[in-house]
């Protein structure tokens, strides 16, 4: 284990920075947590998580796969934009970390692999920061995160005056070879992860019931009467979607710019309703089949496809930003409830 | 960057007219070569940039080594703009995606029958024409096809001129309504599939209109059929066709990689969402 | 008031004055109300919630619910009653088939204000006169209700209900010195490219959840310009910072006249945008060019938009009104 004195962060930040991209937690304009290209002057953010997750840096919102030039009957396949450049993404929490082997299982360990998504996967090194205070919106131990223990290239703790960093893997090792820090104790952390867990001990969504779900549960509730009241007044948009750290789902189009045509592929909702609209009909008409098929996918399909791991991660977003405050919480209480 | 969702070019060298509202394209890669090998009932993406990206059923049989073959319905963005185009336009193509029919493992040695509405005579096509060529490894072959008119039926020169006049093969086509050209039978596919009261041996092979798949579908249950028997294919809105989109995604299934080729009885398992 | 609104939602239910009513139902925490239609005395007994974090405006759940067999109560706040009386103008409620209860409000806490104001791991709060007390995963704390509130109850413009049935508590009146539009000539007093920087430093964030269109009760149309794959601007997510800024200058041109500001937009912004900035500027322009107007504060006034007069700004007002800034 190494460590650093509190107030040399910013001499470990330059240091990486002048090497590879570095990505911290900054308060934006909107005064809520954003990872940003670090900079001089650039001050770390205090927030629990950033609004957005830490998937946009490995499958960001637009991303080009292709461009096309036409000239008649012609055309002409034009690559996409440079090559990424190695970086390296600080500040992730145990949750976000765990949604990279979700999102692993859809994009990287899959046949086909997805090249772009495998590609920043394999440029990103991964630094997690341990939770200081978590909210009263996290339930991430409820699908077995440990907030004090989180995963990720290198693992970062706050201990008194000191971040305390542990190298998990080769990448992480390679990162914190030249950097500035001293040796510390193996135990040195130990302290602040026992504070960690005291106060998720105390966490109000601490006793989140999964049981009732996971892989083989697709009769238990699809048909579930539950589904119209949860989904009553869900006003069809893709905040919950778009904050998830697990959520994949995506578009690809067409942007006409004149000279090129540019294809990209977008983060897309299954929240909208032109989803699955086809012009030979709808197959999920209102917005309950629609409501169902983010949960349904978070809670039973996925873990029916990944040996019954959940597509949640417990991160509490969804429940800060739902415009209804309709969320996974209130589901899984509901549906669960039915069950017993 | 090479990834499964960068198509390669490919050209419409041929542009038949099958019925008012669907066409036949013909397409080969750049080279004048086939772009990929199939399965028969496997899908492919054709698009045309700036307009958007479909995914269509390869109607050609896998034996036929020059090109592949799309019949495609006039229906939305991109068949329209299909429909609009000469030959000698190129397109993107990739693929092949999806599972196809078990022509090489279940189907070896049964009986099959065929049932088909509409443009849903398009991914059997290939599976009839493979069965065709291959003639000596199945049973007999019955194909019951219907359209709304004589002039809807998909493939009317092709099924007449050779499907008819081959041995073991017997076609049987109906057409919603009557007119005075036609002398075959008339009325709606499932009743027809339920009058020529089919042996409940036979493996059955169905694609066209939900309520088409539907209807018969009862008909064959009354008679009989076991539905480890049956065999139907899906269409969803697809975008990546890779199984990751989102899109078509049914219970633990995604119709794009999983499918779209679903044997009845493993249909019953999912979500009633297609 | 809590308790009177639920006597009184019982009390609709059981004589028969209403078939449903749509209210807060009670979530998991204190504060995470969710909108919902109540079909029971015994459901609104168990779940209904009346109280400072009320905030959703319910007026756009009208259009569908009061299309629907029988009649629905609902209980409308000042900021709620402006839109419904909007959206009846547009006649997009079928007004016969609610039953409206005016509810008197004082301000609407937000969790985004108690979390900004360094607040964490809330458990509970309590309001004892003007303060709030709450309790924490990290021990008590304390703060002004005022700190608690969004910027909308900080500038309210109307503490009135403006069409109701009957109202619960005592009606409250205009706040014409509610200061709403001080950030718009804070913004109005800068250069072109400061201003431009300002919103592009926003924009830039949006993640095009469409929260902002689908909450609006202005945004009522059945199929929106940017849902539609005809109308060449469909969007999934902004390919270009063009995008971005023009879906937000599309929503503003397209709601002015009829936004009431409510603030529903920025209070569902995932990321903190004022959209409502954008708003006001409309509002405040309409104002100063066809003369004081509140969108949905009366049936009979005439939306300037929509209304044609000989002494009407003309469109060259744009090179007049932004001089060296336009």
């Amino acid at each position: 284990m190494k460590k650093l004195l509190k107030t040399n962060l910013d001499t470990l930040f330059q240091a990486i920075a002048s090497r590879q991209t570095l990505y911290i937690p900054v308060e934006d304009a909107g005064k809520q947590a954003a990872f940003i290209p670090y900079a001089p002057g650039l001050v770390m953010s205090g927030a629990l998580n950033t609004a957005r997750s830490a998937k946009d840096l490995f499958f960001p919102q637009v991303e080009s796969l292709v461009n096309f030039r036409m000239d008649g009957k012609h055309i002409e396949i034009v690559s996409a934009e440079a090559e990424a450049k190695p970086f390296v993404l600080f500040g992730v929490r145990a949750c976000d970390a765990r949604s990279f082997d979700i999102l692993d299982r859809v994009f990287y360990d899959a046949e086909p692999q997805d090249t772009f998504y495998a590609h920043r996967r394999d440029l990103g090194t991964v630094v997690t920061l341990a939770c200081g205070a978590p909210e009263e919106t996290c339930f991430c131990t409820a699908f077995d995160i440990d907030p004090a223990e989180p995963a990720g290239d290198v693992s970062v703790w706050e201990s008194g005056d000191f971040y305390l960093f542990r190298a998990n893997t080769e990448k992480g090792e390679a990162l914190l070879r030249d950097l500035p820090l001293e040796d510390a104790s193996d135990g040195a952390a130990d302290a602040a992860k026992d504070a960690i867990r005291k106060i998720t001990d105390l966490l109000p969504l601490k006793d989140l019931d999964l049981t009732p779900f996971g892989a083989g549960k697709t009769q238990t509730f699809f048909d579930d009467p539950a589904w119209a009241s949860l989904s009553e007044s869900c006003v069809g948009c893709g905040t919950c979607t778009f904050v998830c750290p697990t959520c994949q789902c995506f578009d690809i189009r067409d942007f006409d710019g004149g000279k090129e045509i540019r294809r990209y592929r977008c983060w897309d909702s299954c929240m909208y309703s032109d989803f699955t609209q086809m012009s030979a009909g709808q197959p999920r008409p209102t917005q309950k089949e629609r409501f169902r098929q983010r949960f349904m996918h978070k809670l039973v399909y996925y873990p029916d496809m990944h040996e019954g791991l959940f597509s949640c991660v417990g991160c509490g977003r969804c429940l800060q930003k739902c415009p209804i405050h309709m969320n996974i919480v209130k589901v899984i209480r509901t549906l669960g409830e039915e069950t017993k | 960057m090479n990834d499964a969702l960068i198509p390669q070019i490919g050209v419409v060298t041929q542009i038949r007219v099958e019925t008012p509202d669907v066409k036949t394209f013909r397409v080969v890669g750049l080279d004048g070569k086939k772009p990929f090998e199939h399965i028969p009932g496997q899908c492919a993406m054709l698009s045309i940039p700036g307009v958007g990206e479909a995914l269509f059923s390869i109607t050609s049989s896998p034996t036929v080594e020059e090109y592949l073959e799309f019949s495609i319905k006039k229906c939305g963005c991109v068949t329209d703009w299909l429909h609009s185009m000469e030959e000698g336009q190129e397109v993107t193509i990739r693929g092949p995606y999806g599972n196809g029919f078990p022509v090489d493992t279940d189907f070896v040695g049964k009986d099959l029958l065929f049932v088909a509405g509409g443009i849903g005579l398009a991914p059997l096509h290939s599976v009839i024409n493979y069965c065709r060529a291959r003639r000596e490894k199945y049973g007999t072959i019955d194909i019951v096809y219907g359209a709304r008119s004589m002039a809807d039926l998909v493939d009317y020169r092709e099924i007449l001129d050779e499907w008819s006049r081959e041995d073991g093969v017997s076609v049987h086509l109906t057409i919603d309504n009557a007119q005075p050209e036609w002398d075959g039978h008339v009325g709606f596919v499932p009743n027809y599939v339920t009058e020529l009261k089919p042996d409940t041996s036979k493996t059955v092979v169905m694609c066209g209109p939900p309520v088409m798949i539907k209807f018969t579908l009862s008909g064959l249950m009354e008679l009989g059929f076991d539905r480890r028997n049956i065999y139907t294919t899906l269409e969803l809105r697809m975008k990546c066709a890779v199984g990751r989109c989102g899109r078509c995604n049914i219970g633990s299934k995604f119709v794009c990689k999983d499918g779209p080729v679903f044997r009845l009885d493993e249909l019953d398992e999912l979500p009633n969402e297609y | 008031m809590q308790g009177q609104i639920k006597e009184k939602a019982i009390a609709l239910l059981r004589s028969g004055a209403a078939d449903r009513v749509l209210g807060w139902k009670l979530g998991e925490f204190f504060y995470d109300l969710t909108p919902a239609v109540f079909r029971t005395p015994e459901e609104v007994e168990r779940d209904f919630v009346f109280s400072v974090f009320s905030g959703p405006n319910l007026s756009k759940y009208l259009i569908e619910e009061s299309k629907k067999e029988g009649r629905v109560a609902a209980f409308l706040k000042p900021c709620d009653s402006y839109s419904f009386v909007q959206l009846q103008k547009e006649h997009r409620i079928a007004r016969e088939n609610v039953y409206a209860v005016g509810v008197a409000c004082d301000g609407m806490c937000d969790m985004k204000s108690i979390r900004a104001h360094g607040v964490k791991g809330v458990l509970s709060a309590r309001q004892e006169g003007d303060r709030l007390l709450l309790e924490t995963l990290y021990g008590p704390a304390e703060m002004a209700k005022r700190d608690a509130l969004p910027e909308r109850c900080l500038h309210c413009k109307s503490k009135k209900v403006v069409d109701f049935d009957e109202m619960m508590g005592e009606n409250g009146t205009e706040c014409p010195d509610c200061g709403r539009f001080d950030e718009v000539e804070r913004l109005e007093a800068l250069s072109a490219q400061e201003r431009f920087d300002f919103w592009r430093g926003h924009f830039s964030r949006c993640i095009r959840c469409n929260a902002c269109r689908n909450v609006c009760p202005a945004c009522s149309c059945v199929k929106c310009v940017f849902d539609n794959p005809d109308s060449g601007v469909a969007q999934k997510a902004a390919a270009s910072d063009f995008e971005e800024n023009n879906f937000h200058i599309i929503r503003a041109y397209h709601v002015a006249g009829r936004c009431t500001d409510c603030g529903e937009c920025s209070r569902v912004c995932p990321e903190s945008i004022p959209l409502h900035l954008l708003n006001r500027k409309f509002i405040k322009d309409m104002n100063e060019l066809y003369g004081a107007y509140q969108a949905g504060a009366d049936f009979a006034s005439r939306p300037p938009i929509m209304d044609f007069r000989q002494d009407d700004a003309e469109p060259s007002v744009i090179y007049a009104r932004g001089g060296d800034r336009a």
